[in-house]
């Protein structure tokens, strides 16, 4: 495992928690979510569809948006922060001992990302990829019918309500929650106070220094 | 256990199980079908119908006012109203209903009538060996053979699962031919065409197979 990127101070009483190729990458990523879902939702329930119709137009909609998320995101991978990525990604994926209990509702200090964000991230991620490879499968199966999936339909139907749910959680930790919601400044300004992140993630910012 | 490989564990898993989800999420789906009451149908749509239009909007055609034209290649063109329809001998049948785009819902109940009930009505020409569809829907149609039109479980239906045909599935009258994908199936007809040879509708002009057999068409197999 990397070492976890230390605490940088901005300004005074502000530490950088997010980089500006993360940042971009949440962007990119919730602005493309918020289309897909719209059109898709369209798409998927018949009173929407029968109320807007179109449905050449919302389906052109919905592909295109979807590759250009693919090809933002890429583009923000080959141009940005590479290393920073890589390193938050690492912290994502690192569950310690502390972060087991924090899951099961026990109390335990948490570093940059608490385990309920790193949860929410590695699900982020896995269901992306996921939305991707069956909408592709969905694409292709539709133009020839020897590479359509049983389950590209039903997995993509699932995974829509899947993030649907995650969404609505992560929009009330980061819009409403008090003791939370600070860290909405975090991923649009990039940094957070100081003070808060020593409460809510003393073992990122140490409180002895 | 390294604190990294819980999580990565944790992903990977994830896209292990949606990997297997593509193969076998049906199996899910019908499942979920099952469970999920009826009254949830507006935000869960379990029963597996998803509604696809060509248009701007969905055509609303009165019962009362609705006429169907049936002409080309027949004696005696006229037009039909709903209640003479109806008047045609009644059959009713169960099948299940395939979209080229993958999903399918199973056991539709549908009630009409046969075409060949229809054409006796109209005397069609000796040529005539296609059967043209039209929609109200501006710039949709599709043609089968006669002999696709004739065989056992195509129907032109104007009821659905015990009630009227509802309008998002093609109120007032559409075509139902089980072995062929849905865009063969017209929806909202409202003339019918009797011609000397099939011609291209609009999803075979964009693309797709004029012969639509459900498991051995477009890209499946020989489309014959």
């Amino acid at each position: 495992m990397g070492p976890v990127p230390e605490a940088v101070t901005t300004r005074p009483g502000y530490v950088r928690r997010f980089t500006v190729t993360e940042r971009i990458v949440h962007w990119t990523h919730a602005t493309a979510f918020f289309a897909l879902l719209a059109t898709g939702l369209v798409l998927y329930l018949p009173s929407l569809s029968v109320w807007i119709s179109r449905r050449n137009l919302v389906k052109n909609i919905h592909i295109w948006t979807a590759v250009a998320w693919a090809v933002a995101l890429v583009a923000v991978f080959v141009v940005g922060n590479r290393r920073a990525l890589r390193d938050s990604w690492r912290e994502v994926e690192a569950l310690d001992r502390d972060d087991r209990r924090w899951l099961v509702g026990g109390k335990a200090k948490q570093g940059r990302f608490n385990a309920g964000q790193k949860v929410n991230v590695i699900l982020t991620v896995a269901f992306a990829v996921l939305f991707a490879v069956s909408g592709f499968f969905l694409w292709l199966g539709e133009r020839n019918t020897t590479y359509r999936l049983d389950g590209a339909v039903p997995l993509h139907d699932a995974l829509m309500f899947a993030s649907l749910l995650l969404l609505v959680g992560h929009l009330y930790l980061a819009v409403i929650h008090p003791s939370t919601r600070h860290a909405l400044r975090g991923i649009t300004r990039g940094d957070v106070r100081e003070d808060w992140a020593k409460k809510q993630h003393s073992k990122w910012v140490n409180p002895d220094q | 256990m390294n604190d990294r490989l819980i999580g990565r564990a944790g992903f990977l898993g994830l896209l292990g199980v949606g990997t297997a989800g593509l193969f076998y999420g049906r199996n899910v789906q019908d499942f979920v079908g099952r469970v999920v009451p009826k009254q949830l149908q507006a935000i869960v749509p379990t029963d597996g119908w998803r509604i696809y239009t060509i248009g701007d909007s969905v055509p609303n055609i009165s019962p009362v006012s609705y006429r169907l034209a049936v002409g080309g290649m027949v004696d005696g063109p006229r037009t039909f109203t709903l209640d003479d329809l109806k008047a045609l001998k009644r059959v009713e049948q169960i099948s299940t209903f395939h979209c080229v785009t993958g999903w399918i819902v199973n056991n539709v109940h549908w009630a009409g009538f046969r075409i060949k009930d229809l054409l006796d009505e109209v005397k069609p020409h000796a040529g005539a060996t296609a059967i043209r569809f039209v929609s109200a829907e501006p710039g949709y149609d599709d043609s089968l053979t006669l002999d696709q039109a004739m065989l056992g479980d195509v129907l032109l239906a104007y009821e659905m699962d015990g009630g009227p045909l509802p309008r998002p599935h093609g109120a007032p009258l559409r075509l139902v031919i089980p072995d062929m994908y849905g865009y063969k199936n017209v929806k909202w007809i409202t003339r019918i065409e009797l011609l000397p040879k099939p011609t291209a509708g609009y999803w075979e002009q964009h693309g797709y197979d004029v012969n639509a057999w459900v498991g051995r068409s477009n890209g499946n197999g020989p489309s014959a």
